[in-house]
């Protein structure tokens, strides 16, 4: 399948132009996409009826970043994002079911309802979050991949940052440290061209994130195909095996949803933009095509296969809202790896392991 | 033995570094340059420079950085030049590493340790000279240590970079060539110190006088003076800041009945004011004979010139008096 977008590249020679696949690997990525979308189209709902508390950030629109990121790598490699998180705790092994408790806020959630649906992780396939601090996570993965390093091991750190965070110096000192010490970090820049309201014009002086990192390598990527984004995954992954330190992925992507659950996100872009893209450049849309043009995939198929996982989404919406909430005693564990620390409660009487006085009331 | 308070952190850092291959240091200057401040002397040479790192100055990057390689495992003893300048990275302090194991779930521990001298220094002015002891002390998740003599620095630091937490330990720079005697058992290569429990330096009868870091030294010289008085004070070296060991305090006060604070940092919201809290929020408050008298840096910007900066902060004689009020003599 040839890409319709060329890579725009930077101090590299880029990717090819087309990728080689199967109809097994394309309907996998379409049934993934779908999951997500369905998954994060229920969230907006159950926000809207109070399931969700705080902050939500959804994926939906971006889903060919984060599946043509694990297509092209692997869960050997290390994974970090920032708050806009779903897509890769469900790409990285964890399930829908224990998303969503999360979202609710229940024990069965992701971790147990104490983090919620910024801070999302995965270490046993070496997901590291789910960073509610803009950029700070493209310090950390860098430190993930300095790790790499340090233990000889030959994989590298997916560390994914928003248009928006690639503002913050951090990621200047972050970039100059991964340079300056050959780290094998892949810099994903997801640019949704949003940084909340405020567009790339309107933020970055140079909007071309791909070579921002002025002595790193960098492709800009159509990151609505997931063809070109494993590719271009694959590419960059080779790259930081062999030795070379760290590149920059911009994938050029959309979120349709408002930047969280509060913003409606018309009050800077027209519904007009949005609708075009849903038209024009849709992931899932566009692996159907595929499926349809190039494997001759009957769309009724297809249609089934949207129905289905509708129908499953929902069993494990309801699953996660039927469970329970955390157990109370679990404000207060997890402080510290140390069990038995004193740890104060809203009263003084009402902590773990806390001294009261002998004298206190028991009122 | 007598060693110097730098030489006892070199020795720590030299044996963690030996004992685990997880551990290593990094920051600015501390390997060619040897530390600002000579802790890590000799280290790269021992250890290499794989597992002593010199950084660029980019202390939110290179703090976030050694957080997210303890994410993966590793045990990184991140210095700061200073704590003046963690302040540009004290977002992942606070925000990547005290939180982590409790928003995971416990999924993902942080054995790291922040450390480098902290508090007032000498003649270097206000962005230079403060204590942060009550900043970190306030944060669940992290740990916070503050040595004061050899023995504690290196128990203490030891004991930091084998806890699997995140840990904050303030030194003091003007502490680093301080010679203490240091016992056989300290110098063990297994010596650590309980993190989490104060030492009661000088035991006494009349009044307790909590301090940490360089202020213990003033302290035990105004127990000493205080002997003139006919006052026979006790004196306690916290070591911990975070978890603050709530029982030898109340212990102490329990059996002199009068309480003086002592710290540089400032008084408002500080390390004194939560040690007086404790005071009516358990049993010494049915023991109280004076009310506790706090002895802290004076609440201002660090000032320049000598005289003043002098006076800025606390000195064994204005310990003197706090105690004498608290045992209600003539000042």
């Amino acid at each position: 399948i040839e890409f319709t977008t060329p890579f725009e590249t930077y101090l590299c020679d880029g990717p090819k132009e087309y990728a080689m696949t199967t109809e097994d690997e394309v309907m996998k990525y379409f049934r993934d996409m779908v999951v997500l979308r369905r998954m994060e189209i229920v969230a907006d709902q159950l926000y809207k009826k109070a399931e969700i508390r705080g902050f939500c950030h959804l994926y939906d629109g971006q889903e060919a970043v984060c599946t043509g990121l694990e297509a092209g790598s692997g869960w050997q490699h290390y994974l970090i994002t920032a708050y806009r998180d779903h897509g890769t705790q469900l790409a990285r092994g964890d399930t829908v079911e224990r998303i969503m408790a999360e979202l609710f806020g229940k024990r069965t959630g992701s971790t147990k309802g104490k983090g919620g649906s910024m801070h999302l992780y995965h270490p046993e396939n070496r997901f590291y979050g789910g960073h509610g601090i803009v950029g700070a996570q493209t310090a950390l993965g860098t430190g993930l991949a300095f790790a790499a390093k340090y233990r000889g091991e030959n994989v590298v750190s997916i560390t994914m940052y928003g248009d928006g965070a690639a503002n913050q110096g951090q990621l200047a000192e972050a970039m100059n440290m991964a340079a300056l010490w050959k780290l094998p970090v892949v810099y994903v820049c997801e640019n949704n061209n949003y940084g909340m309201g405020t567009s790339t014009a309107r933020s970055a002086a140079d909007n071309r994130y791909y070579t921002r990192g002025h002595y790193i390598p960098g492709v800009k990527v159509d990151g609505m195909d997931i063809l070109a984004v494993r590719e271009a995954t694959m590419y960059a992954v080779d790259h930081c095996q062999q030795g070379n330190g760290p590149i920059i992925l911009e994938m050029n992507t959309y979120r349709y949803h408002g930047h969280s659950m509060s913003d409606p996100g018309i009050s800077y872009r027209s519904r007009d933009e949005v609708q075009s893209i849903r038209a024009k450049r849709d992931p899932i849309e566009r692996a159907k095509a595929w499926l349809v043009e190039v494997f001759n995939k009957d769309p009724a198929e297809l249609k089934a296969i949207e129905k289905e996982v509708r129908k499953s989404v929902d069993e494990e919406t309801n699953r996660a809202l039927a469970a329970d909430l955390p157990n109370p005693d679990e404000l207060y564990t997890q402080v510290f790896s140390t069990a038995d620390l004193p740890i104060r409660g809203t009263e003084i009487s009402n902590g773990v392991n806390w001294p009261t006085p002998s004298g206190l009331p028991n009122v | 033995t007598q060693m110097t308070v730098r030489d006892a952190l070199n020795s720590a850092l030299d044996e963690e570094l030996h004992r685990d291959k997880d551990v290593f240091i990094l920051g600015e200057e501390v390997a060619q340059y040897d530390g600002a401040y000579k802790v890590t002397r000799g280290l790269l040479e021992k250890h290499g420079s794989a597992r002593v790192v010199d950084t660029p100055i980019t202390e939110m990057g290179f703090a976030g950085l050694a957080v997210g390689a303890a994410y993966a495992g590793l045990r990184p003893v991140c210095e700061f030049m200073t704590f003046n300048f963690a302040m540009q990275a004290i977002d992942h302090v606070v925000n990547s590493a005290a939180k982590q194991y409790y928003m995971s779930a416990g999924l993902i521990n942080v054995p790291i340790v922040f450390r480098g001298p902290n508090g007032p220094a000498a003649g270097v002015a206000a962005q230079h000279s403060q204590c942060f002891a009550a900043w970190y002390g306030s944060v669940p998740g992290l740990k916070v240590l503050s040595p004061y003599s050899s023995e504690d620095a290196r128990g203490l630091l030891k004991a930091a970079i084998r806890d699997n937490d995140p840990v904050v330990f303030l030194e003091n720079e003007l502490m680093y060539g301080q010679s203490f005697d240091v016992s056989d058992e300290a110098l063990d290569k297994d010596f650590v110190i309980p993190i989490g429990k104060a030492k009661v330096e000088r035991e006494g009868t009349d009044v307790t006088i909590i301090a940490f870091s360089k202020m213990v030294g003033q302290a035990l010289q105004a127990a000493e003076e205080l002997t003139n008085e006919g006052i026979n004070a006790e004196v306690i070296n916290l070591r911990t800041i975070r978890p603050l060991d709530r029982e030898t305090i109340v212990a102490s006060v329990k059996k002199t009945g009068r309480l003086v604070t002592v710290e540089e940092g400032w008084v408002t919201c500080g390390i004194g004011a939560e040690i007086s809290a404790l005071m009516f929020e358990s049993d010494a408050f049915d023991c109280l004979d004076a009310p506790v008298e706090r002895v802290s840096g004076a609440d201002v910007p660090t000032p320049y010139a000598k005289n003043l900066e002098d006076a800025a902060f606390p000195k064994a004689h204005n310990i003197v008096s706090a105690a004498k009020r608290a045992c209600y003599r003539k000042v």
